[in-house]
């Protein structure tokens, strides 16, 4: 589609004509005659599912057509849309939003084929949906203002205030409340609220993470909870941001150890719902998984067939937490994210 | 009545919040409401309101005299750059400092950037009324005894009141609103909670609250003004036309004055391109996508100007019904289609998407439902212009014209739609340059396959491909640049007849 609409804009390069058919092409996208194409509400990195979603379609044809958006923001439209929702397929960045979908009965049950491609940890123990790329929790540190001996054996320390005002935390993304959604299961709701008190006291808020870490790499924070994927793409390009940071993953299962999974699954509104399987199929065949780990965004690929990018350290070296991962509450997470004030 | 119409979409999104909070009964609600944080978020937003307000009303005022009344050498030039920052979305003004000094953060930060992206909604309208001004008034008083001073304060301050305070209350109205750039800045306000909220668990209840009292601001500023503005009338009386004003010298003063201008201009004009510059030819942290840019560009271009014409049109009826029969049902009118911008976009797009959802499910996901969202937002900004224009021009030519034997119709297009094509224009011209940046309701509601630069231009700076992301934001001022340039321009034109 979007390619479609390059062809007609680049055949006019005058301006005048260059408005027409952005015109043109408005209309074309709003009166809704894309039947043909498969719609994915993508909350992912773009670039990454793009990739796949282009492999997608050169194997088998079907279109795609991404709207991007967050995890709880794409989650709760899908629910407000109901059965009049244009989503055919979900696919997010962090698996408590699949679980809010799929607990409101959202998701048609993924293929069992499509769900054995996976090791079973990184899906939904019911099937409503499939795991099909993962981020490791880390600390970021400024590694001048940190030595290794000051660094936090686990994620908790960091709400002792000795790091008032050192650290960086992206408290509104969905990545974060990932990891705070762990902490919970791990740790129960008395000590993550506890836990979250003394976050707000100590942490400054960033927007993003890549934020975040651009905030350590500058030295206005010490450290900084992210995702690994953020250092190593900015290693990947020029470094730029990231020259003064090092990565500490934690370690013996802490809950700062958390790998976050990005969820798949079928829309159970969907209209072309064979189509909606083949391409969650498609997501965690060897094929796919092979785009996804060769992929610049560096996120892990999770089947066992496919191995992980050589950039990173080893997905089998972590040390994660044991998480149903399914089970992780996003809007509990809010609601004690908002009495401590961080959101 | 067409103007009802009009009050009545731009009242959805209050309807909507209003609704919810009565569904939410007063318990929750108040307990919602009543916590640290808001308060904290309430401090926020109003010193940064107030801060900018007033930087804005003096920055504003006084470059708009210099440019219009004084022997400034260049005036046509800094009449063009006190424009330009209005062709740099607030975002990527703070995008633009955030990038080169990670102290541009907090409250002076954020009071700095969203000054100077927001001084010209001021300057505008202010520019104009000095235009405007019968110098013979002036002249009067002078004849009359008073001097330079006790003439502008006595004779041409009370003639800019309704320019200034109709810009400060617009510049009031983006804070309330703003998102992008005090997201950027790390500076919370009721906007970016309410954002983050709706990020995390979309229309909750805390979001609808904190949006809540976001409302009673922006009504509270809006009864503000009301009352400053008074029911004086403004539209010159005398026969013949007005002649262009005597510029004053301003002597020993001309290098302050000129240093002041070129500093205001280097930090809001020049540092922004600057930073861009930086990004453009350092930064290209991936390989640059041209394909994406044009149709991100043609997409933004296209809903921009349809976003001014739907919008100036929806405006006429109400500021006419305003100007032309004042009274209390006229103002509730006219007050009601500011309500909406006072909201942040991604509120407006919410109450939109729920009852579109529950009520027209075939206006859900269309560049229709976008439009009414981008008017409903953007309504005070032509209504301000084309208002102001319906004002000067005097109902007496509209008698004339009828009392000649024209039908209403055609006096509308002889006689009225000329007087005002100034306005009419510079409300589109603002409008298009609102619609070409603007970022959360296009985030929520743009139909699917439908990217803007703005978009793009987030989501690419949000994952700190700055160097990725530079090449949407100088294309969105290279599209806001022609319809700035109009703006100028056609000020020019007005007074040089």
């Amino acid at each position: 589609m979007r390619f479609g609409r390059s062809v007609g804009v680049l055949a006019s390069s005058l301006p005048v004509l260059l408005l027409a058919t952005s015109c043109a092409s408005i209309t074309a996208s709003g009166s809704g005659d894309d039947n043909a194409a498969l719609v994915v509400y993508n909350a992912q990195h773009e670039e990454l599912t793009k990739a796949v979603v282009d492999g997608f379609t050169k194997q088998t044809g079907i279109k795609v057509e991404l709207r991007s958006g967050s995890d709880p923001e794409l989650a709760n439209q899908i629910l407000a849309e109901g059965d009049n929702s244009p989503a055919d397929v979900f696919v997010t960045e962090n698996s408590p939003s699949m679980t809010l979908v799929a607990r409101q009965g959202g998701f048609a049950p993924v293929d069992a084929q499509t769900l054995a491609q996976v090791p079973r940890q990184y899906s939904a123990a019911d099937g409503s949906w499939v795991g099909w790329a993962g981020r490791s929790t880390v600390l970021a540190y400024n590694s001048s203002q940190l030595q290794t001996s000051a660094l936090p054996a686990s994620i908790m320390d960091l709400a002792d205030p000795k790091w008032s005002q050192k650290i960086g935390i992206a408290a509104a993304g969905a990545d974060f409340q990932a990891i705070v959604s762990a902490v919970l299961q791990l740790k129960g709701e008395q000590a993550t609220a506890a836990w979250l008190k003394g976050l707000k006291a100590n942490a400054k808020i960033y927007q993003g993470n890549g934020a975040a870490m651009k905030a350590v790499n500058a030295g206005e924070i010490q450290a900084a909870v992210i995702y690994h994927y953020y250092w190593y793409k900015d290693q990947a390009e020029s470094g730029e941001n990231s020259k003064n940071v090092k990565l500490l993953f934690f370690e013996n299962k802490d809950p700062g150890a958390f790998v976050g999974v990005s969820g798949a699954g079928v829309v159970k509104a969907s209209d072309q719902p064979a189509e909606a399987q083949q391409l969650v199929k498609y997501l965690t065949s060897e094929e796919g998984q092979t785009l996804v780990a060769g992929s610049t965004a560096l996120e892990y690929s999770l089947s066992l067939k496919v191995a992980t990018n050589p950039q990173l350290k080893p997905l089998s070296e972590l040390e994660p937490p044991k998480i149903n991962i399914a089970e992780l509450n996003g809007p509990k997470v809010v609601e004690l994210m908002t009495e401590a004030g961080l959101l | 009545m067409i103007s009802l119409l009009v009050a009545a979409v731009a009242s959805i999104p209050l309807l909507f919040i209003i609704g919810y909070t009565i569904a939410l009964g007063p318990g929750e609600a108040i307990a919602l409401v009543w916590r640290p944080r808001v308060g904290e978020l309430l401090w926020n937003t109003v010193r940064l309101a107030v801060g900018c307000m007033a930087l804005s009303a003096v920055i504003g005022t006084a470059a708009a005299w210099l440019v219009e009344r004084s022997s400034l050498p260049g005036r046509r030039i800094w009449h063009v750059l006190l424009v330009a920052p209005l062709a740099i979305p607030a975002f990527v003004n703070s995008f633009a400092w955030i990038s080169i000094t990670p102290t541009a953060s907090g409250y002076s930060g954020a009071l700095l950037v969203v000054t100077f992206s927001y001084f010209p909604l001021v300057y505008l309208p202010v520019a104009a009324a000095l235009r405007g001004l019968d110098p013979v008034l002036e002249e009067t008083a002078q004849g009359l005894g008073n001097n330079r001073l006790t003439t502008f304060l006595r004779v041409v301050a009370p003639q800019l009141r309704p320019a200034v305070l109709g810009g400060v209350l617009l510049v009031g109205l983006h804070l309330l609103a703003e998102f992008g750039a005090l997201q950027m800045l790390r500076f919370p306000t009721f906007t970016t909670a309410i954002y983050d909220q709706y990020k995390s668990s979309f229309n909750g209840a805390a979001a609808n609250m904190i949006a809540g009292v976001l409302v009673l601001c922006c009504l509270l500023l809006l009864m503000g003004e009301l009352r400053l503005r008074g029911s004086a009338r403004y539209s010159r009386l005398g026969p013949g036309s007005a002649r262009p004003a005597a510029p004053m010298s301003l002597g020993v003063a001309t290098w302050p004055a000129l240093l002041g201008m070129a500093g205001l201009a280097v930090l809001s004009v020049g540092v922004p391109l600057g930073s861009l510059g930086y990004w453009l030819t350092t930064g290209a942290s991936t390989r640059f996508d041209v394909w994406s840019l044009i149709s991100t560009a043609s997409t933004s271009i296209g809903l921009a100007v349809l976003a001014a014409v739907v919008t100036t049109a929806a405006t006429l009826p109400v500021a006419w019904l305003y100007t032309r029969y004042p009274g209390r049902w006229a103002t509730v009118i006219e007050r009601s289609t500011y309500i909406g911008s006072a909201l942040p976009g991604i509120v407006v797009a919410l109450a939109l998407v729920t009852v579109a959802i529950r009520g027209v499910p075939a206006l859900y996901q269309t560049t229709a439902m976008l439009l009414v969202a981008y008017a409903i937002m953007f309504l005070p900004r032509a209504m301000v212009s084309v208002r102001a224009g319906l004002a000067q021009a005097p109902p007496l030519l509209d008698e004339v014209s009828r009392s000649l034997g024209h039908s209403r119709l055609s006096t509308l297009r002889r006689v009225t739609l000329p007087l005002i094509a100034p306005g009419l224009g510079s409300g589109a011209a603002l409008v298009f340059l609102a619609a070409v940046t603007e970022l959360t309701a296009t985030l929520l509601l743009a139909p699917i396959g439908t990217d803007t630069l703005a978009t793009r231009f987030w989501s690419l700076s949000g994952s700190v491909a700055y160097g990725a992301a530079a090449p949407y934001a100088a294309v969105m001022v290279l599209i806001s640049a022609p319809a700035t340039y109009l703006l100028t321009r056609q000020s020019r034109k007005e007074q040089t007849r």
